[in-house]
């Protein structure tokens, strides 16, 4: 067992080794490896979060055609570290009319339910934190945590924008969490198990193939979760202030915001993982677990970067707009995708490799397609009634 | 090790570290209270009134709906383990499980409770 092929086992027979040897009962060795284990994870995970502040400050600035940070360090690398010793030596302040124990407590949930979704995130086919058999479902128990630490941090802050953003806030998580739980049952349908490790490993076809439609809903559900723009209710800039987190300043806001940057890199992550593949690309993972992390850590760059590319190109939609939108749209049409997919993957169980994939990506697009046109002539239905039937005018030709 | 001991160190450090970032933010920065800073931001004016007031009653609905569906939905993901194994049965039954669900929608749009005002 060399270290390059499987460095957790490696280090952790180590740590054993020497840990037993100093007459530490085995159980207690475990708990302490496991212990310094989901340090070093969550560790690593708050630097990647400092940069990520960077790649977000920079990308925006060039979707708005700016340069960016660009004065301390190299392209302005050291930036976030200067910001968050501005944030660190900042004044806490809690508003006088507030309820002091949720009002602090929310920012520490906030980041905490996004560390947590890090437990089953499977970096390579050794290095993972748990493969847990119901992963799906954990996804969405973790996000619950966060639509909790948003209406804890709105209502706490007496504030009525911060009400109002986390009132918006909520509704819209709520809602858009039923087309992705839904979408959730589509990569478990096609597994068959929720793990994500098995989820992955059933990917010699990415689940993209399988079901396009899929992915893009759960694109959409996923910005709607992180309460990104167009869906950014929560912080409606021109109308609520900042939302939930008005009455936050400090390191307090810097959880909030933080949470939010490391949650997009996360649901990047999860959108490579259930329908990209994964770690695996072409093999590479078989050769050492190192290059299987810089796989998925590109991938889920390249899902962080196309929520980025949506958050800072499209306008925000207006909540009832939203709200319809996912009620009367996204979730029947997710609803049905369910069936057909399940119909689909039945019929074309044991048919050639190539028939089922052409089956499942058709069927996809057909149905993309349906709704679509369902959508057009409803809208133009509606355009007629609103706007009267417009008479066609012909004008007489002049005849020479 | 189990692996819900894991999950629970994760809970456990998860937490750790925002709480500790914002005990060191607390220690290291300036503690000048006064009432005006401390009043709640309202764009510069004085607030009115008290911020825990009555709200939109859509909201509530909304929630319902969602609560009905989350709970339905979780029921669909034993089925959906075992799809494969289980055959065109399991898929016919899924699908009319689905279209009750899906009744329950249409039930809920034609009352107009999908609506925002």
């Amino acid at each position: 067992m060399s270290f390059w092929k499987d460095p957790l086992k490696v280090a952790a027979d180590w740590l054993m080794g020497i840990l037993t040897g100093w007459g530490m009962p085995e159980v207690a060795a475990q708990v302490l490896i496991g212990f310094l284990g989901v340090l070093i994870l969550i560790s690593i995970l708050m630097v990647l979060d400092i940069f990520l502040v960077w790649v977000e400050r920079k990308v925006v600035s060039r979707f708005q055609d700016r340069i960016g940070p660009n004065r301390v360090g190299p392209f302005g690398l050291i930036q976030p570290f200067a910001d968050i010793i501005k944030l660190l030596i900042k004044e806490d302040i809690t508003p006088s009319g507030a309820d002091k124990v949720v009002y602090n407590i929310a920012p520490m949930l906030s980041m905490m339910s996004v560390l947590i979704l890090w437990a089953i995130v499977p970096l390579a086919p050794t290095i993972l934190g748990v493969d847990l058999n119901i992963g799906a479902l954990y996804i969405i128990a973790a996000g619950a945590i966060g639509t909790l630490s948003i209406i804890m941090a709105g209502w706490s802050s007496n504030n009525k924008f911060a009400l109002i953003g986390a009132f918006r806030q909520v509704a819209v998580m709520v809602s858009f969490e039923i087309p992705m739980l839904t979408m959730l049952l589509i990569p478990t349908i096609l597994a068959g198990s929720m793990g994500m490790n098995a989820i992955i490993e059933k990917q010699d076809i990415w689940f993209f193939w399988l079901s396009p439609l899929a992915a893009l809903i759960f694109l959409i559900t996923a910005i709607a979760e992180l309460g990104r723009a167009p869906f950014d209710m929560a912080e409606g800039e021109s109308e609520l202030v900042a939302g939930y987190n008005t009455e936050y300043s400090g390191m307090k806001f810097g959880m909030f915001y933080a949470g939010e940057l490391l949650h997009a890199f996360t649901y990047g992550g999860f959108l490579a993982i259930l329908f990209f593949g994964g770690y695996r690309f072409f093999g590479l993972e078989q050769v050492s677990p190192f290059l299987a992390i810089a796989v998925i850590i590109f991938k889920a760059f390249v899902g962080y970067w196309v929520i980025m590319w949506i958050k800072y190109t499209l306008l925000r939609i207006r909540i009832d707009h939203m709200l319809a939108f996912n009620w009367k749209f996204l979730t029947p049409l997710a609803f049905t995708l369910l069936m057909v997919t399940a119909l689909v993957n039945a019929l074309l169980a044991g048919t050639s490799a190539w028939l089922y994939v052409a089956g499942m990506f058709l069927s996809n697009v057909v149905l993309a397609w349906a709704a679509l046109e369902i959508a057009r002539s409803y809208s133009r239905k509606e355009r007629g009634k609103t706007e009267g039937v417009k008479k066609v005018v012909t004008t007489p030709r002049s005849t020479p | 090790m189990s692996q819900w001991i894991y999950i629970g160190l994760f809970f456990i450090v998860g937490l750790i570290v925002p709480v500790g970032a914002i005990t060191v933010a607390w220690i290291l920065g300036p503690k000048k209270p006064n009432p005006i800073k401390q009043a709640t931001y309202e764009c510069g004016i004085e607030t009115v009134g008290d911020s825990w007031v009555q709200f939109k009653a859509q909201y509530y609905i909304f929630a319902l709906v969602f609560l009905v569906f989350d709970v339905e939905t979780v029921f669909l993901f034993p089925w959906a383990v075992k799809l494969g194994e289980l055959g065109m049965f399991a898929v016919v039954e899924g699908i009319i499980f689905i279209l009750i669900l899906i009744a329950g929608l249409v039930y809920t749009w034609r009352k107009g409770m999908l609506e925002w005002a």
